[in-house]
């Protein structure tokens, strides 16, 4: 599966885990923790400079060999996150933005409205847009009718460990989704972002389950392994439910009178 | 003249430019931005846009986040 290429906007990635770098207690511990997870691309905020600030989190991902993705995090507005994400754009010196609308500091969820209005100004400038998105089916196809790169639907709040509240609708973003889907938000641990992967998405995006975890390096090891597990059984095909039991082994060929008048094995 | 550098307010010469503002709070030359009254200025173009007075000059730069 060494060829099973995560690919946005024409480039190539060979994880299919994306991090954050909120949350990390030093820059020391997120370098570790990045190397850890094994990601190619990696969000960051845009402040106002603080001019004691000691080390860039650049620095860091710079020695990491990680891409960076800029976020518009903490816009509430269309026009706030335009700026930031030209801001972004004249720092780094990429096009591509996560793109991060909120509509209140209690739940921090997506305000659909300012984020497809957002999303349409960032695509006519020229900018490779992934937006973070409500796990709603009908907002994920107009974001992707407006030109977005990608979609990346919440599990649950971000920072909420609360893992995938809606799996059916996130399938049913996948089903219709026509540019890659991740998963971004909500992941508490590894199986989450398995199930993510099961489900269909095609990458994960988490920074709190790592970075806040007790052991930061090791949580991210395992979700670098929870995302390779969920895309290996995502592609190898899982086996439908069953109501009843199957069985594994052989009905046939079994000792005399075993098989006949048994407790149970008639029709139910 | 006062203009506001990343909702501050600051006394600055005559005839400053985005440029020194910029040089005045960032360290670091690389990895930063800058707006005036909300639309960006180019870095090419910092040294040759003058400040007038009440202009609103914000800095960014990329931190932990997301």
């Amino acid at each position: 599966m060494s060829d099973d290429r995560l690919v946005i906007a024409g480039e190539e990635f060979g994880s299919r885990l994306i991090m954050g770098t909120g949350g990390a207690p030093s820059l020391q511990v997120l370098a570790e923790a990045l190397t850890a997870s094994g990601t190619e691309l990696t969000t960051v905020a845009m402040r106002r400079v603080d001019p004691a600030a000691r080390g860039s989190v650049l620095d860091v991902l710079r020695d990491c060999g990680v891409r960076v993705l800029p976020n518009t995090a903490g816009c509430f507005t269309a026009g706030e996150a335009v700026l930031t994400a030209r801001l972004a754009r004249e720092a780094l010196g990429t096009p591509w933005v996560k793109l991060e609308v909120i509509a209140d500091e209690r739940t921090l969820l997506p305000d659909p409205v300012e984020l497809l209005d957002a999303a349409e100004r960032l695509v006519a400038d020229g900018f490779v847009v992934l937006p973070y998105t409500n796990d709603d089916p009908v907002l994920a196809r107009r974001l992707e009718q407006a030109g977005c790169a990608a979609v990346m639907p919440l599990g649950s709040p971000i920072g909420s460990g609360l893992g995938i509240r809606n799996p059916h609708n996130i399938e049913l973003i996948v089903e219709s989704a026509g540019v890659p889907v991740v998963l971004d938000a909500g992941i508490g641990t590894a199986s989450d972002a398995a199930l993510a992967m099961e489900l269909g998405c095609d990458a994960v995006l988490l920074a709190t389950a790592v970075t806040r975890a007790q052991r930061p390096a090791t949580m991210a090891t395992a979700m670098r392994h929870a995302v390779e597990s969920g895309r290996l059984a995502r592609l190898a095909g899982r086996i439908p439910r069953r109501h009843l039991a199957q069985a594994s082994s052989p009905g046939r060929a079994l000792p005399v009178g075993r098989a006949s008048a048994r407790p149970g094995s008639g029709p139910l | 003249m006062k203009v506001i550098v990343n909702g501050e307010p600051r006394e600055v010469p005559e005839g400053a430019s985005v440029a020194d503002v910029v040089g005045a709070v960032s360290p670091a030359a690389s990895g930063v931005a800058a707006a005036l009254n909300d639309e960006v200025v180019r870095r090419s173009a910092w040294a040759a846009t003058p400040l007038r007075d009440a202009d609103r000059v914000e800095v960014l730069t990329a931190v932990q986040g997301g």
